[in-house]
């Protein structure tokens, strides 16, 4: 082999073979190659630690708009007319209804956890079973995961709806600021919940597509995960929209 | 080399993929990405430096008309400065030393058969893309690119009426930066994940090269500093279009009220800043990390001070989400409050000289091979303590309020962020280009680039201190009518002709590129002789990089010189040294 450089012995690389101790067990780089994906364990932890980084910039989404929240509230506003400095922050009356999508967002989160247990022992069965008997199926089985689809849709709708209440009311977008941040934290969030019911929808369609058991459950594992994470984000939202007005 | 042949024919048993759309286009190998982002860069880099080209013609012939362009007027120099300064920062700086040179060597220098989430790398360079796509579109749209700087302060960001470029084409530049930031996000979220989770046995965290420690790092700066810039973002939008007044006061425009009220301008300038001085370290943390790489690797020295080096990496990025307002000193911010940005300010010197002396201690009584890769990572040094040098000025209020507006800065922050960024990717294109391509470049082309874009891009920005130091003001599409700034002329038109000469010398290094591509010298699969594992694999490496094997890492990355080892390098993967001291 032509050389550019002087090097005159080269040791071998010590290279393993992938199955071997505790060695990354990765053989194929994802690339469209299902039959060598990583083992389940790992499939999982990576995902659930991928899961748990891309929160991170969620939270300092939401962060900064606190921070936004908070200065924009102590800000006086300049009053053309009278040419005096007011308080343009108005409280804006929530609807009552936010009261019942709380409700309705935290059953949903109860719900998931259900599905992603129920899931979980399937998968975990299938592990422990040998081979080829892929369908275990309880007759009696709770769909836990379509409840938590309508659960998230209800929610989402009841946001809509409080929207209208709140337009019905006279409070805008651009009506006063505190009008503002209640359109903007409420939209921000229903737009990450929304991804969270699109990543339902992935996890039923790849049961219909007889994707494994055990891609799906990584699915709704890690749904489940962030759809927690999107029910306490949405207490600390209505609590800050409630209480720091 | 069994190994190795072995290894290439095992790569074919994993289904790489095969037509040239999954291979080249919609690709989830990191490699095609890592050259997809590549390109992307050299794309925009050349789109950037045209328009720092028509600047600089215009400032020493204001009333000259240009082919194709007409005469530039006030608010054209205006909107060509902000794409200029977008477009690098985002596109050049941002994409080509993480997105391009990460992605194509994080996973193979530790071990990994790609990156821990491929399908989503994959949508980060296409986001990425779309976002360039979107802003370059600002050009074409009625009233043209917007004319609010990089840093599009509110409220002229924020209001439609507030000149030519700030009707669609701002929406259109804040859209694009909106779409980089979740590009960059899912980048970053990908490399953190891959780091902690895919090193191959035995890398552990303090056997990882400096280039790996870099892009993890920037990878977190990225991860906090891209969602505040995209909340800012979404809060302009909605100032623009809905009529929210979260930045805008009581304005008027040409005499009429624009509706809005009791917004802040400075609540803009914060939530940028926040995110825009992260950006700085993002854009020149992956230099460092090459430089210190390759200072090692053609010293044939183990880097000085390794774990000083990881540390200081941190508190540089620590420190960096703390400095923010240094950006700010001109808003009437309380002085107390100026002070202690000050103060910390002046602290990132010290992880930042720690850095520069391990670098000198490297070089110092190494065995240099003054190959053109070397050349750059030592001009990056000398770059960066050049364009550091003036850091501390800047950093203290009382002389910030006046240089800030002046090409001091310019000069500063060019040198520093801009041109040291750039010197890294060249050293790194130089360095890898064997690896990625399975070819060498042209020594002596190489060389000859480099000698003219070093002593060009002093030309450039040397002048710059002494004009800005001369009340010499920046963003001025003219300076030919103010009596006091029309004597420092010859500055400008000194640094125009620099400018020339550099930006076609760069013509060299396209040339070199893409005739080496094809036509250089076949190259070894380990020409440097250099340690890590991207070196051990074949040229270019196998579609899952280690052809179905996983390297075992038994020694640190920078074993050069080892008494009594049978060659002055060690791999990373050789069997265990004992070191004796």
């Amino acid at each position: 082999m032509a050389s550019l450089t002087t090097t005159a012995t080269v040791i071998e690389p010590e290279i393993s073979r992938d199955d071997h101790g505790t060695a990354p067990p990765i053989r194929d780089g994802g690339d469209y190659g299902r039959p060598g994906l990583p083992d389940y364990g790992t499939r999982l932890r990576r995902a659930r630690l991928g899961l748990l980084v891309a929160l991170i910039p969620v939270m300092m989404l939401f962060v900064s708009f606190t921070s936004a929240y908070v200065v924009r509230q102590g800000l006086p506003s300049l009053d053309p007319r009278t040419n005096n400095l007011i308080r343009d922050w108005i409280p804006v009356a929530l609807p009552r209804l936010l009261l019942l999508n709380t409700f309705v967002l935290l059953v949903s989160s109860v719900s998931m956890e259900l599905a992603r247990r129920q899931i979980r022992a399937r998968a975990m069965m299938e592990t422990n079973s040998t081979g080829t008997d892929v369908s275990i199926r309880d007759p009696i089985r709770t769909p836990w995961l379509a409840m938590t689809f309508v659960l998230g849709l209800a929610f989402l709708f009841g946001q809509w709806t409080a929207w209208k209440q709140l337009a019905a009311n006279g409070f805008y977008v651009s009506t006063t600021p505190s009008s503002s941040f209640v359109y903007l934290l409420t939209g921000a969030h229903a737009a990450h919940l929304l991804g969270g019911v699109v990543a339902l929808l992935i996890a039923s369609i790849a049961a219909l597509l007889h994707r494994s058991l055990k891609t799906r459950s990584i699915v709704v594992d890690v749904t489940a995960w962030y759809w927690h994470f999107m029910a306490l984000l949405w207490i600390y939202i209505f609590g800050l929209m409630k209480f720091v007005s | 080399m069994a190994t190795h042949e072995s290894a290439a024919h095992a790569s074919h048993a994993h289904g790489a993929p095969q037509g040239f759309i999954r291979k080249w286009i919609f690709s989830l190998d990191h490699k095609v990405i890592g050259l997809q982002y590549y390109f992307l860069a050299l794309t925009a880099v050349f789109v950037g430096m045209f328009l720092s080209l028509l600047m600089r013609i215009h400032l020493i012939w204001p009333t000259a008309t240009l082919p194709f362009f007409g005469e530039i007027k006030p608010e054209t120099y205006l909107s060509l400065l902000t794409m200029h300064g977008t477009i690098m920062v985002f596109f050049v700086l941002t994409t080509a030393p993480q997105g391009g040179f990460g992605n194509y060597f994080l996973p193979i220098q530790i071990g990994a058969p790609d990156m821990a989430f491929p399908v989503l790398n994959m949508l980060s360079f296409w986001t990425t893309f779309l976002g360039f796509i979107v802003l370059l579109a600002a050009f074409v749209v009625t009233g043209g690119a917007p004319l609010h700087g990089w840093t599009g302060y509110a409220p002229l960001s924020a209001l439609q009426s507030a000149g030519p470029g700030e009707g669609l084409g701002a929406d259109l530049w804040i859209t694009s930066i909106a779409i980089f930031c979740i590009g960059a996000l899912m980048g970053a979220l990908n490399f953190i994940t891959t780091t902690l989770d895919m090193r191959a046995k035995g890398m552990t965290m303090m056997r990882m090269p400096l280039t790996v420690w870099a892009w993890f790092v920037t990878a977190i700066l990225g991860l906090l500093a891209f969602g505040v810039l995209l909340s800012a973002g979404i809060l302009l939008l909605m100032d623009r279009n809905l009529g929210t007044s979260f930045f805008v006061p009581l304005v008027t425009v040409n005499g009429q009220l624009t509706g809005h009220k009791g917004g802040s301008p400075l609540l803009w300038q914060h939530l940028f800043w926040f995110f825009g001085h992260p950006e700085v370290y993002i854009a020149i943390l992956p230099a460092m990390g090459m430089c210190s790489q390759l200072l090692s690797v053609f010293s044939r020295k183990p880097i000085f001070g390794y774990k000083a080096m990881v540390y200081a990496i941190m508190a540089i990025g620590f420190l960096g989400f703390m400095v923010w307002g240094h950006h700010m000193f001109m808003s009437g911010m309380s002085p107390y409050t100026a002070f202690a940005f000050s103060i910390m300010t002046m602290g990132i010197g010290v992880p930042s000289a720690i850095k520069t002396f391990n670098w000198l201690g490297t070089l110092m009584r190494g065995r240099i091979r003054f190959t053109s890769p070397m050349l750059f990572a030592i001009g990056f040094v000398s770059l960066f303590v050049t364009g550091g040098i003036s850091g501390p000025f800047l950093a203290q209020p009382v002389l910030d309020i006046y240089l800030h507006e002046t090409y001091f800065v310019i000069a500063h922050f060019h040198l520093i962020m801009g041109v040291a960024s750039i010197f890294g990717i060249f050293a790194a294109t130089y360095y890898w280009f064997p690896k990625m391509f399975g070819r060498m470049m042209n020594e002596p082309l190489a060389k000859l680039h480099f000698w003219l874009t070093f002593v060009g891009a002093y030309a450039i920005f040397m002048p710059m201190h002494y004009y800005g130091m001369s009340a010499g003001l920046r963003r001025y599409s003219q300076s030919t009518e103010v009596a006091f700034i029309l004597k420092l002329l010859p500055i400008q038109r000194f640094i125009t002709i620099a400018a020339f000469i550099t930006i076609a010398s760069q013509f060299i290094f396209v040339i070199n590129l893409f005739w080496s591509m094809f036509k250089g010298a076949k190259a070894s699969d380990n020409p440097w002789e250099a340690t890590t594992l991207e070196w051990i694999t074949a040229t270019p490496p196998p579609h899952d990089n280690f052809g179905g094997r996983t390297p075992v890492v038994n020694n640190g990355p920078y074993e050069y010189s080892v008494p009594g080892a049978p060659r002055d390098f060690v791999m990373q993967s050789d069997p265990e040294i004992k070191p004796k001291h």
